[in-house]
């Protein structure tokens, strides 16, 4: 498929000229402008990824590329055709109602399409923003010129594909700082709702600064409303709102965690049918900072294609990724992670754990790249999957580049099926076939979601895990 | 309670069970004794319902019930109870949701109300008790990281928990010291009823000792070639297994 056969790269295209033509980019910095421009010369060049392309040999896109997309949330409001008309309904309200984490006191920020509801009424008893946090959407932080910066940085020439699209056609977002030293009292919630009443391609951007010695806490829970009624005892897995309306989202959220500062990222990813999710996530970690994420994937959305970019760009980090991914249906869920080890003395640790249904496909790609000067790095990673029915595929992917010469890195990569033994054995005690596979995949589980530190969001993460597990495995 | 007619099974086309007769009325212990690859881990299996065996010829009938047409979790909520030989490690299930699971599963099967919690945990005190099973190994994964001797008291735990009419207890006794030995014992003594019968599977006769049998038989090569009272047990004991086998292959010679 050539670059003019998706109906897509028209689009996106003829957004970026009429962008161009229209002067919508507001108070943007003329770095910026520039940044756009050359991300989109190069997205241009490279048009969309084929499976002939490294990064994406298991992951062909082209059937969903088939469908036409109209250009949601252009800066200023350039989209064709009102495309951004739909924003909040009952259904959305509803859909980040039920998002909400039962038991936990946290911030909350519902964005609609990347654009943050400030007056939505989501989350009021939350009260105030906490001290010490300051958040701004993407919108005007991108015309601030002290904040200008953050969306400038010139691009290693290597960016292509979705990232250089954001780049090119991004307009908003949230923009998170932390004060130095600050120690917020709640963590942030923030609710992505997506939906559209036509075919959309949704380009979120955000951008969230933790300066030195402080901590941030972040939630994030990605979903389209027709998920929320399913969850709330419907049949099946829902569709997007607005009928059989196909959301494309291509979000980028860049984080960069100072000096002895702390980020606890977990990401709780629900959304429904119709949804193609590609969300990239780049981290800079300065010196003796820590960050630590948590990913969960859940059925539901037909592409989730997550990378998540770890540089460790200073000495003495350290950082722990850990994820779990339950894909059923036609789904494809591809984890792409790379932890950067630029600098000495950095630890990293991985654990990825899948969980295949039906005629579902995953895809793992774990890169830990170690540099000649990256000294006493310490890098460890693993991943387990579970393929539970015949038709469900997994490629897992370990990929380790060691230039350095004092180092421990480990990996290791299983695929197995469900313990015979195991199952007759719960069987042999009175526990239903079925019954007996939803204790195992919660075993299997087990050991991603111990991992998160906040009992709540632990509860919540079980109790998504246990309304998916299905009843039939044919 | 449990009628066994004529049962041969095997694995994957191999004959191992060639043929068992027995009978097991409420009320009764039975210890079916044997050398190593005589069949008796295979019949344990065979009844507990263990999909990689095929009945080939015979039936079972438990409390009037077809038995081989259950299948496995069905049999458990009939009654019918495997102490497993060796106990599966199941990181990520805790013992007592596990527990939990299988009690609130059987007495739904048998139309009764689940449990409310506070008497599912007195209970549990109780039967911990019973087998003095350290109580923080309840709330452990289930059997991960345990000794060998604490997962089959956690199997006779788990029995005790879940009262069923028939106990199979396969090689129970193997890999116990004695003490471990004599806590199952009178775990199972305790246990005993008019009401439950018990299927003891055993090389060694040292546990009938604590666990005295109404009956002995002694499998040799998928058939039960002799079948006595304890003191049979004492004379395999003494003699070993030898003299069994002889006699079994002359008696096949003459048929």
């Amino acid at each position: 498929m050539t670059p003019q056969d998706i109906p897509l790269y028209e689009e996106v295209v003829n957004g970026f000229n009429r962008l161009s033509a229209a002067d919508a980019l507001g108070r943007e910095s003329s770095d910026l402008r520039k940044t756009r421009q050359s991300a989109f010369e190069r997205f241009r060049e490279s048009g969309f990824p084929t499976i002939k392309n490294e990064d994406w040999k298991y992951t062909n896109i082209a059937r969903w590329l088939k469908e036409e997309y109209a250009l949601g949330g252009l800066p200023g409001g350039a989209a064709a055709g009102g495309a951004d008309a739909k924003v909040m309904d009952e259904n959305v309200r509803a859909a980040a109602e039920r998002s909400r984490v039962a038991e936990l006191d946290a911030y909350i920020v519902l964005l609609v399409n990347g654009v943050w509801q400030k007056d939505a009424g989501v989350g009021a008893v939350a009260g105030a923003i906490p001290a010490g946090v300051e958040l701004l959407t993407v919108a005007e932080a991108r015309q601030d010129p002290a904040l200008s910066v953050y969306f400038e940085r010139p691009t290693d020439g290597k960016e292509r594909y979705f990232t250089a699209l954001n780049t090119a056609l991004f307009s908003d977002g949230l923009f998170i700082r932390v004060d130095a030293s600050a120690l917020p009292e709640k963590p942030l919630h923030i609710i992505h709702v997506f939906t559209g009443d036509r075919n959309l391609l949704v380009q979120p951007r955000h951008v969230w600064v933790v300066n030195r010695q402080a901590e941030l806490k972040v939630i994030e829970s990605v979903v389209t409303p027709a998920y929320a009624e399913a969850s709330a005892g419907e049949t099946g897995d829902g569709v997007a709102a607005g009928g059989n309306a196909k959301i494309w989202v291509n979000s980028l959220t860049e984080i960069i965690v100072h000096t002895d500062a702390k980020v606890d990222h977990t990401v709780i990813q629900t959304p429904g049918e119709g949804t193609r999710l590609v969300q990239h996530t780049t981290v800079r970690q300065k010196r003796q900072s820590l960050y630590n994420n948590y990913n969960f994937t859940f059925p539901g959305s037909d592409l989730v294609r997550n990378d998540l970019q770890i540089r460790l760009e200073e000495d003495h980090t350290e950082t722990h990724l850990y994820g779990l991914y339950l894909a059923a249906g036609q789904q494809l869920v591809d984890n792409h992670t790379l932890v950067d080890h630029q600098k000495p003395a950095c630890f990293s640790n991985e654990l990825y754990k899948g969980v295949l249904l039906e005629q579902s496909t995953g895809v793992f790609n774990g890169k830990v790249y170690v540099h000649r000067d990256a000294q006493k790095t310490n890098a460890f990673q693993q991943n387990n999957n579970l393929v539970i029915s015949k038709k469900a595929t997994i490629d897992s992917k370990p990929e380790l580049e060691i230039f350095a010469d004092d180092v421990k890195c480990s990996h290791g990569s299983t695929v197995g099926q469900f313990s015979e033994e195991a199952l007759f054995y719960l069987r042999a005690r009175g526990i239903g076939e079925e019954t007996a596979k939803g204790l195992l995949i919660n075993a299997f589980a087990f050991d991603v979601t111990e991992k998160i530190k906040t009992p709540a969001v632990e509860a919540h993460v079980n109790q998504l895990i246990n309304q998916h597990i299905p009843v039939s495995h044919a | 309670m449990l009628i066994i007619k004529n049962l041969h099974a095997g694995v994957e086309g191999k004959q191992i069970l060639k043929g068992i007769n027995l009978t097991v009325g409420a009320g009764e212990v039975h210890a079916i004794m044997g050398p190593n690859g005589s069949g008796k881990s295979s019949l344990a299996s065979v009844l507990a319902g263990k999909e990689n065996y095929d009945v080939t010829e015979g039936e079972v009938i438990f409390q009037g019930k077809n038995l081989l047409d259950m299948s496995p979790e069905v049999r458990a909520r009939e009654g019918v109870f495997l102490a497993f030989q060796y106990p599966i490690e199941i990181p990520g299930v805790s013992n007592i949701n596990f527990l939990k699971t299988a009690l609130a599963e059987i007495r739904t099967y048998k139309g009764l109300p689940p449990l409310d919690a506070k008497e599912f945990l007195r209970q549990s005190k109780e039967k911990q008790k019973l087998v003095e099973f350290d109580a923080k190994l309840v709330n452990r994964s289930l059997n991960e990281g345990f000794s060998g001797g604490e997962k089959k008291r956690n199997e006779i735990f788990q029995l005790a928990m879940l009262e069923p009419a028939l106990s199979i207890l396969d090689e129970t006794d193997s890999g116990l010291d004695i003490d471990a030995l004599r806590i199952v014992s009178k775990g199972v003594n305790k246990l005993r009823s008019s009401n439950n019968a018990f299927i003891i599977i055993t090389h060694y006769q040292r546990l009938l000792e604590y666990i005295v049998p109404d009956f002995v038989h002694v499998l040799y090569n998928g058939r039960i070639v002799k079948s006595g009272t304890k003191e049979l047990a004492l004379e395999l004991e003494d003699k070993g297994y030898d003299w069994l086998k002889e006699e079994a292959h002359e008696n096949a010679a003459t048929i």
